[in-house]
């Protein structure tokens, strides 16, 4: 029961990461079917630009890192990774918005093997050790363990997720996005700037990517350049078993998906635990195409 | 003009045949290994290019074919040649296998299933026993003709020089024949072509399996040629490049996908000092191809959806753009 538990906690702990890169998966699919392939690689940009950020202010006697400092460096790194996943979307995927879907998403893996590789010339090809080492203390709940950190994470996640969700129902953007998603043209002909709303959309999917990468590099101390690789997978996955296009049901797919990856860990060993979960994308994209939340297909977001 | 062009064709043939007297063997090897490109990439033409249906984990079927030969020579002690026409079978199974669950599905969502599918066969190749987990499989056997053993580069180079040949032919020949015309309809306008009694889900799978086929040739014969296989030769960048050669010389183009190949082998050689960037340019290269100039650097003369899209993009483009206030 204990280790059931115990793993539930941490299962939920890796699925709010896949939750927050999944939404911006589904965000830009739902504004405009693009299956962006470098969104896993925002995650992985996410993390580098805090490590950086962290190293400086952590280094040699700098300035003192409480919680302020990390927060700062939080929300920095989110705003320049979102400025990053814009300037993808001007570059790369604006002038293909009208090309055929193999086109652009022939393009979205160049983007994704340009940012990959942009990160291993800047940072090098090895594992970088995270500056800042997460306190283990923690609580003891019903025989298991659960550290101040893993409920620091869980509850950030849920209040970026919720701050999407009110941004999306109740701002005038959120409503714009929501049109789009149903029809564009009809939306650019009622004096919607849409290309500015498209921006807006990688800016948040980008900037939640960057915020799951820089808790994941805390969370496993370590990170590499091709780490966005599988996470991008992992998320997309989270995506389309929730519905993809579906906000809510990103967030519940990759906190499904997380719990279920912990479980088979635990009993299938760590190197299977991808199989399953490309086992599960399969099987829903050929049985449920619609997810879990698919009934809301008829409106996106 | 034909004539000229078989003659030009036949020069070019026998030039490949006595070139490996003239070349040094770091050189033999970089062609080897375009020939292995060329032949994987036509198998690539066939599902992407031909059929317009986008695989992202083509690697998959290269490693069933190097690793069938391989378990087969080491642990069975069978002939090189008997393990080709297994390799065939099991290539042909693995793509019906990837095409079944894809038939429903729209062409991102199936990229994504053969990312997936990809993925899995590697990890399964790094985990199991049989396939030598992490460290793969070694001492494999060399090919023996009668009694001659092949052994030397030469020989390799010869070997897949030949089977380069003839998949070229093959693909060219599949693409003029029924079959082919039969793809190009799905690709172009799948319902129209389903409309005009066209088995969609047959001629699907079918190109799924004879791309398979095709990839696993060269992984047999890559199994015997470095006698040493490891997952990490099939992994998701290999996808890429295979994928990144038909796209750079024009899918569905015959000649343009052999300059695909030779251009990603031979471009990273020449560009050795920033190895590093290798793949950094081959990514902005991908985006700037797809942005101007979509149809590769030798498009297929019936001319790719793409091709004609954009097109029709580039005169719609601005007046859509100055709609938005």
């Amino acid at each position: 029961m204990e280790i059931i538990l115990q793993i539930l906690i941490d299962g939920l702990v890796i699925g709010a990461f896949y939750s927050l890169v999944a939404l911006g998966y589904t965000m830009v699919y739902g504004i405009i079917k693009l299956l962006n392939f470098a969104h896993g690689d925002l995650y992985m940009m996410g993390a580098f630009i805090g490590f950086t950020f962290l190293s400086i202010f952590t280094g040699d006697g700098g300035v003192n890192t409480g919680l302020l400092g990390v927060g700062i460096v939080f929300i920095g790194t989110m705003v320049i990774v979102g400025l990053i996943g814009m300037g993808v979307e001007r570059i790369a995927y604006r002038p293909l918005l009208l090309a055929p879907r193999l086109s652009i998403l022939i393009t979205a893996i160049g983007v994704s093997l340009s940012l990959e590789y942009t990160s291993m010339i800047g940072w090098g090809a090895s594992y970088k050790v995270y500056p800042i080492k997460l306190p283990n203390d923690g609580l003891q709940i019903l025989g298991t363990q659960i550290s101040f950190a893993q409920i620091g994470m869980i509850l950030l996640s849920a209040l970026l997720m919720l701050g999407l969700r009110l941004f999306i129902d109740k701002t005038i953007y959120g409503k714009a996005m929501r049109a789009i998603a149903l029809d564009q043209s009809a939306c650019s002909l009622m004096g919607v700037n849409v290309h500015k709303i498209i921006a807006l959309t990688f800016f948040i999917g980008a900037s939640l990517a960057a915020g799951a990468g820089i808790m994941s590099g805390v969370y496993y101390g370590t990170i590499n350049f091709m780490m966005g690789f599988i996470i991008g997978l992992k998320a997309f996955t989270a995506a389309v078993l929730g519905g993809i296009g579906n906000i809510t049901g990103a967030m519940l797919g990759g906190l499904v998906l997380g719990i279920l990856e912990a479980f088979g860990t635990f009993y299938l060993g760590g190197s299977w635990k991808d199989v399953l979960a490309f086992g599960i994308l399969i099987l829903f994209l050929v049985f449920k195409p619609t997810g879990i939340l698919g009934a809301k297909e008829m409106e996106r977001m | 003009m034909k004539k000229y062009k078989n003659q030009t064709l036949l020069l070019l043939i026998i030039a490949l045949f006595i070139l490996p007297f003239f070349l040094n063997s770091y050189w033999l090897d970089v062609l080897t290994l375009v020939l292995f490109y060329v032949v994987l990439t036509q198998g690539l033409n066939i599902v992407v290019g031909y059929t317009g249906l986008l695989d992202l984990g083509y690697a998959a079927f290269f490693a069933v074919g190097a690793y069938t030969t391989a378990i087969l020579m080491t642990t069975f002690h069978w002939s090189f040649w008997l393990t080709l026409p297994v390799a065939f079978l099991f290539a042909g199974i693995a793509g019906v296998i990837i095409g079944t669950p894809t038939l429903r599905l729209r062409s991102d969502y199936l990229a994504i299933v053969t990312l997936g599918f990809g993925e899995i066969v590697k990890i399964l190749a790094t985990n199991l026993e049989i396939t030598g987990s992490a460290s793969g499989i070694y001492g494999i056997p060399r090919p023996a003709i009668g009694s001659y053993i092949m052994s030397t580069q030469k020989d390799f180079y010869y070997l897949i020089l030949i089977v380069a040949i003839l998949s070229v032919i093959a693909v060219y020949r599949l693409g003029r024949s029924r079959i082919g015309r039969a793809w190009i309809y799905i690709r172009e306008d799948e319902d129209a072509a389903e409309a005009m009694g066209i088995n969609r889900i047959r001629l699907k799978l079918l190109s799924y399996a004879s791309g398979a086929v095709i990839g696993s040739i060269a992984g047999s014969i890559f199994a015997v040629k470095m006698s040493a296989i490891a997952p990490l030769s099939f992994s998701f960048l290999q996808s890429v490049m295979i994928l990144l050669a038909v796209v750079l010389g024009g899918l569905g183009s015959i000649p343009g996908v052999v300059i695909g190949a030779v251009l990603v082998i031979v471009l990273p050689e020449l560009l050795r000092g920033a190895d590093d960037w290798r793949y950094l340019i081959f990514g902005v290269s991908l985006v700037a191809m797809m942005i101007f100039r979509p149809q590769g650097i030798w498009p297929s003369k019936n001319g790719t959806e793409d091709a004609a899209d954009m097109d029709e993009n580039e005169k719609s483009n601005d007046p859509n753009q100055s709609m938005s206030v």
